[in-house]
């Protein structure tokens, strides 16, 4: 174990990922995440790693594409409108079956929006973004020492199925400073030999592409990604429950939103009102069984985001009307007041 | 005098696109009648005479690597 | 009698995967003759691009990384910086390079980027169909520019790659060479021999543009077509080396 410090969450998730293995940033400036690159900057260098402020956060993506083709752990990070522009590149990852890990520290929308916390690209991030039918695992951190942790897991999970793994956070995630110990990586070792590209060595070559023009092996890539990601879905899931037993209504909400939330269930509590708190920190894949299996007692379900609504449709589908789904967000950087959460606790509890 | 030379043709390889026949200065090489193809369907290219030097122009110019070139 | 001509075996055992008198298999003979001659087979990524060339990677027994549109520049530099004693072969088109890759090639070349760009210039969207592309000349015809480009009528003028990134301090060596002849194409292969050796010195980016022909969409017969290239394509895109050892060749052409 190593000693408390205190760090920003860019920064935690900067240092989680030197500490992970990754030897190949590349990224672009944007707010709210510009402390990953200038950390990576100081820093992945002098530690044997390459540090590259591309041209564009498509090209940084396309770095980090060809960098995990010869095995390298690699990641970029960004901020909506430039993971918007990482779309192409992620559908390529997928395609092409390469691991790598995104990190999306969100901020207000559509468009170039503002530079204030936001959820508004959880469509983005679990309903595809880019291209073509695939998945990803997408982690959602709630403090910043969970920001490390799950950064450190990213590397893991996205070498395990050769996939890449998508870090949602936003910029109150970014931003605030919290202490963290940072935990030893795991130390897995993933036998990448099958595929990668370099020193060949008299082996057959390999190729990393995403294309075939031959009729059907398309559709048949589809089904053995399906395989993966169904894998993925029943292996990777990650979820919390909070006060949850007795609850009469139960939160659902991740990151910033969760935390807002924890507050709420501590106060209704002290005021008698049995309330909990489901927190997906995986989106995808989707705790669906949780909820489902609360919802067969638990009449009300509380869903909160920093957006219009968006994860609320996944919980409505796991819920499948077996409780009344109540709902509040704030979008375009706007941020849920606990009191004004209380207040709709209590008139839910009324109505 | 000039040396010998001749061609070997990997005649499935061979497209007729008649570049190498363009560049042979001996006029030592056409493709086949229209109607003698490759399984593709392609015409290939063919020795008509005794007059390659083995200069490899031919084999130079072909985008397909359907020559290998054999000189005195 | 001695065998002075033979086939090059990265190329596996198969006709070459473009049209009849297409010039990406003869530029795909000279990097493969390069990579041999090097003794680079099992330390070459060979980036294959989006368009005709991407089907590169069912004909050569190479590691072959293929990445989106135009991004093949950002790939290899993902890929060099993790293995920079590798050789990482850029081979893209006049689309992938010049239009929709803009960005990613100034900038690997920029930054200097140890690796070597084979560029061929077409002058048109090969796998798409005849479109038009940023380096179709003035006048010439494709399906998106049917009546002839005219940049007065908004197409634009014909982009020099060459002479656009010669500039850059990143770039050791920039030439512009043609496969349209014999000569032209022993001309080429010194020039791809080279881009090679420069990035074995890490000497940092080498862009090899290459003038080639595409008989079936510019509706030519394969010679007539590399008349083209000697009559038509030479005279805007002059042949010659543009910077050398990371010096800027002064020249006279335009």
């Amino acid at each position: 174990m190593g000693e408390k410090q205190l760090m920003k969450g860019n920064e935690a998730i900067a240092e989680a990922a030197i500490r992970a293995g990754m030897t190949c940033y590349f990224g672009y400036p944007i707010t709210p995440q510009n402390e990953i690159p200038a950390y990576m900057a100081k820093h992945l260098p002098k530690r044997g790693g390459t540090f590259i402020q591309a041209e564009s956060e498509i090209a940084a993506i396309n770095m980090v594409y060809g960098a995990a083709c010869t095995g390298a752990r690699a990641m970029t990070s960004s901020s909506s409108p430039g993971i918007s522009l990482k779309q192409e590149g992620i559908s390529y990852l997928v395609g092409a079956r390469l691991p790598a890990v995104i990190v999306n520290i969100a901020r207000g929308g559509p468009g170039l929006g503002n530079i204030a916390p936001s959820q508004a690209d959880y469509f983005q991030a679990v309903k595809g973004g880019g291209h073509g039918d695939y998945h990803m695992v997408v982690y959602t951190p709630e403090t910043v020492q969970e920001a490390a942790d799950l950064t450190m897991k990213a590397f893991d999970v996205a070498d395990e199925y050769r996939n890449p793994v998508l870090i949602l956070g936003d910029a109150i995630l970014g931003q605030m400073m919290e202490p963290l110990i940072f935990k030893e990586p795991s130390g897995r070792k993933f036998d990448k030999s099958s595929w990668i590209l370099g020193n060949r060595k008299g082996r057959k070559s390999h190729l990393i592409n995403s294309l075939s023009l031959s009729e059907g092996v398309v559709e048949q890539w589809n089904w053995e990604l399906k395989k993966k990601f169904d894998l993925m879905a029943g292996k990777e899931t990650m979820v919390e429950e909070y006060m949850t037993e007795d609850a009469d209504v139960i939160f659902v909400a991740y990151g910033t939103s969760a935390r807002i939330c924890r507050s709420v269930v501590n106060q209704a509590r002290k005021q008698g009102i049995r309330t909990g708190l489901i927190r997906p920190i995986t989106v995808w894949p989707f705790p669906s069984e949780t909820i489902a299996g609360r919802a067969k007692k638990t009449k009300h379900f509380f869903v909160v985001e920093m957006s219009l609504g968006q994860m609320i449709e996944d919980v409505r589908l796991a819920v499948l009307g077996n409780a009344t789904i109540h709902f509040h967000g704030r979008p375009g950087g706007g941020v849920p007041a606990e009191p004004d959460i209380m207040k709709q606790l209590k008139e839910i509890l009324q109505s | 005098m000039a040396k010998k030379g001749k061609i070997e043709v990997r005649i499935e390889h061979c497209k007729g696109c008649g570049l190498c026949i363009t560049a042979c200065k001996q006029e030592a090489i056409a493709l086949s009648p229209a109607d003698v193809t490759n399984s593709y369907g392609y015409p290939y290219l063919t020795m008509i005479n005794e007059n390659c030097t083995g200069c490899t122009m031919c084999a130079i110019m072909c985008p397909d690597q359907a020559i290998d070139v054999y000189r005195e | 009698m001695k065998k002075v001509y033979e086939r090059n075996n990265i190329a596996f055992d198969m006709p070459s995967p473009y049209c009849p008198g297409c010039g990406h298999g003869v530029i795909h003979r000279l990097v493969i003759d390069a990579i041999k001659e090097n003794r680079q087979e099992d330390n070459t990524i060979f980036m294959a691009p989006v368009g005709c060339s991407i089907l590169s990677y069912t004909y050569l027994d190479l590691d072959v990384c293929q990445p989106a549109h135009g991004r093949t520049p950002a790939a290899a530099t993902g890929i060099k910086r993790a293995l920079p004693d590798s050789l990482v072969i850029l081979y893209q088109g006049d689309g992938d390079l010049a239009a929709i890759g803009t960005a990613e090639i100034i900038h690997a070349a920029n930054r200097g980027e140890n690796i070597t760009a084979i560029f061929v210039n077409n002058a048109i969207y090969g796998m798409t169909g005849g479109q038009m592309a940023p380096t179709t000349l003035v006048g010439q015809t494709a399906t998106t520019c049917p009546y002839g480009r005219n940049p007065k009528d908004g197409q634009g003028y014909p982009i020099r790659v060459c002479e656009l990134l010669q500039s850059l301090g990143g770039v050791t060596y920039a030439a512009r060479t043609s496969v349209h002849s014999a000569p032209n194409v022993l001309k080429t292969k010194k020039a791809i021999q080279t881009g090679i050796e420069n990035q074995m010195a890490k000497k940092g980016f080498s862009i090899i543009e290459i003038l080639s022909a595409c008989p079936v969409n510019w509706g030519m017969t394969p010679e007539k077509a590399n008349q083209f290239v000697a009559n038509e394509m030479i005279d805007y895109y002059p042949l010659g080396d543009f910077k050398k050892d990371g010096k800027i060749i002064q020249r006279s052409d335009h």
